[in-house]
């Protein structure tokens, strides 16, 4: 299954911790393939070794052992500087809780991959104000988080994911925190993404929400259980919630 | 990331945490205006201290008769008088380190005005003394050569001589007062001087001119001077000049062999004005390092909120971390914000320590002195201090792992 083209290519890979005396073994050996383009669900009960998977997808962690291509070039082995270049020019994070900037707005958060990226500022606020408009928050750019719904937080963290023209955003539980019609919404725009070329992998324990992916990796104890693939529902926002959620 | 994006990031972060910036740069401002003040202070009495002595005399040299032994019992100097009317011109003439000379002749007396009478000292000199004394006329005119000369019966009073005599502000000049009972003419009065640095006043005093002295008050002409010369160098670093001058040149015409004592003696008021100044320096030193160790632990303070900050937001700087930052774009920004505050609370410390000196100033009359180069040195230093007390807590920052900081609580 695995392929040279990958976009990513995880090739047996381990994960040890050092808990004190006790070692614990979060990957044990995992091997994983997934092409541009892709819209992958991990799936897993937690300890199932799911969160440190995405850690090294994300590069925000290496792997104790195997190897990991990310758009075919070798990452395992990378300093924390490399890494970082990385995250910020290849990866987009989305967190369970947003994750933005308090007393800071939506605009600025969102411009921050970009402020290291070293762009000036009229660039980044062009970019910044494009990927609002795309989540559907064009006229909500200069309110601070606490004047937003979750649901409008996670779009802004999704604007922010997408800012720095990512080839993957990787999702980490992103509607953990949302309500089963906010997580619609949510779920349309990954699927929205998914359709312009972006790779999405999220991560999530709810079938509900794994089912608008196109794939589906269950992970359990370290391995991955199952690779499925299967027709993905499509999302659709309920009407009302739409205009709610402030389409300009 | 270029440094003016990394200074508008730390400045946005401090901006963000209003209250918290203002206390941690409060250490930086009051030890940075401390400074400012306590050395204002200082350099203030410095001032003082100076000016007191230059009211005194410019480059004063005072040179004193010998003394008597007589009968095994040794009078004081001035007890015998050795300097004679020669010696005066000799030293006008011959020491080239010397500006000015005048004797000094002087006695008690009684002085009387149409309805007042008042007990004062009654000098007899020539105009040269108010050179030396660096002292002008504040009403009439001042002594001149001719009076000296043709022995006229006028009188330069002091202030304090005018108000006992003549009541406050009032203008004595052309007025007739009598000394010992002889009319002298007001011919002018001297400006306030106020006390010397022993608190003597100075203006509790008559003029007379010199010739009149020796005719009217002491009586006959003598061939001593008795009294004391005074001696106004030309610079003040000239002073010693002239004072091994003087002595070689009295030794010389007093024919006083190698190894006899002088029969007269110098003292050069000069060298006491430097001792007070040194004194007061000292001063200024102690207050500037009691205020540079608040300075210091205005530092200290920034650590402890830095380090708190970064603990505090650790969250952050997981987001900052995941969306690209590298380490040392972290290290960057904490060690330009507390650079930041540090920079800051001197800038302020500064304003304020301006005005606490303008304030203290004004409260004990001197004159206010910043000096620049404390205000450099002041600025200077505090960033320094932001960048030794930030650079701990913005390496810890740095070091953070982003796996860890996300999931910080």
């Amino acid at each position: 299954m695995s392929s040279s083209s990958a976009l990513l290519l995880l090739d047996d890979v381990t994960k040890v911790y050092h808990m004190g005396d006790v070692e614990v073994h979060a990957l044990r050996g995992v091997s994983l393939s997934v092409e541009e383009g892709e819209f992958v669900a991990i799936m897993g009960a937690s300890g199932s070794g799911k969160s440190t998977l995405m850690n090294i997808i994300g590069c925000l962690d290496r792997p104790t052992r195997g190897r990991y291509l990310l758009a075919g070039e070798e990452v395992s082995t990378l300093d924390r500087n490399a890494l970082a270049e990385k995250r910020n020019r290849t990866l987009g994070f989305v967190f369970q809780n947003f994750n933005l900037l308090s007393r800071t707005s939506a605009i600025e958060n969102v411009e921050l991959p970009l402020l290291y990226a070293g762009l000036h500022t009229r660039e980044r606020h062009e970019h910044s104000r494009a990927a609002l408009a795309r989540v559907g928050l064009g006229d909500r750019m200069h309110h601070h988080p606490n004047q937003m719904s979750g649901g409008q937080q996670q779009r802004v963290a999704i604007a922010r994911a997408l800012v720095a023209n990512p080839k993957v955003i990787l999702a980490d539980e992103p509607t953990g925190n949302l309500d089963s019609v906010t997580s619609v919404e949510v779920m349309a725009i990954f699927q929205e993404l998914c359709d312009s070329g972006i790779t999405v992998v999220l991560v999530t324990h709810e079938p509900d929400i794994a089912r608008y992916a196109a794939r589906v990796v269950v992970m359990r104890d370290g391995r991955i259980r199952s690779d499925s693939r299967q027709e993905p529902q499509r999302a659709v926002p309920a009407p009302a919630e739409a205009t709610a959620g402030g389409e300009p | 990331m270029n440094p003016l994006q990394i200074l508008r990031v730390a400045i946005r972060a401090l901006v963000r945490n209003k209250m918290r910036s203002f206390l941690t740069t409060l250490g930086i401002i009051i030890g940075v205006a401390a400074v400012i003040a306590m050395v204002a202070i200082g350099e203030g009495a410095k001032a003082q201290v100076e000016a007191s002595f230059a009211s005194m005399g410019s480059n004063l040299l005072i040179v004193l008769p010998g003394s008597t032994t007589a009968g095994g019992q040794r009078g004081g100097f001035g007890s015998m008088p050795t300097l004679t009317w020669d010696d005066l011109r000799a030293i006008r003439t011959e020491a080239p380190a010397v500006r000015y000379a005048a004797p000094q002749l002087s006695s008690g007396a009684q002085l009387m005005s149409e309805d007042q009478n008042w007990s004062t000292r009654v000098y007899g000199t020539t105009p040269e003394f108010f050179m030396i004394r660096n002292w002008p006329t504040s009403m009439g005119s001042a002594m001149s050569d001719s009076d000296v000369e043709g022995g006229t019966k006028v009188v330069f009073l002091g202030s304090t001589v005018v108000d006992k005599l003549f009541g406050p502000n009032a203008d004595p000049v052309g007025q007739l007062i009598r000394i010992r009972n002889i009319p002298f003419e007001v011919k002018g009065v001297l400006a306030k001087k106020g006390q010397s640095p022993m608190g003597q006043d100075y203006d509790d005093a008559a003029y007379i001119p010199l010739k009149t002295f020796q005719t009217k008050i002491q009586g006959g002409l003598q061939q001593f001077i008795q009294g004391v010369v005074l001696i106004g160098a030309t610079s003040e670093s000239t002073t010693q000049v002239a004072v091994q001058q003087v002595t070689a040149l009295l030794r010389d015409r007093h024919h006083i062999g190698l190894g006899q004592d002088d029969d007269f003696s110098i003292r050069n008021l000069t060298e006491l004005a430097s001792a007070q100044e040194q004194g007061t320096k000292t001063l200024t030193t102690l207050l500037a390092s009691i205020a540079a160790v608040s300075l210091l632990v205005g530092g200290i303070g920034i650590m402890n909120i830095m380090l708190v900050s970064v603990t505090e937001r650790t969250r952050e700087i997981g987001v900052r971390m995941a969306v690209g930052a590298k380490p040392r774009n972290i290290l960057a920004q904490f060690l330009v914000e507390a650079l930041t505050l540090a920079i800051a609370g001197g800038v302020i410390g500064i304003g304020l320590g301006v005005l606490a000196a303008q304030r203290l100033a004004a409260q004990f009359h001197w004159p206010m002195l910043i000096r620049p180069d404390i205000i450099v040195v002041s600025v200077v230093f505090s960033a320094l201090v932001g960048v030794v007390f930030g650079l701990y807590p913005a390496r810890k920052a740095s070091r953070l792992d982003p796996i860890d900081a996300l999931r910080f609580e």
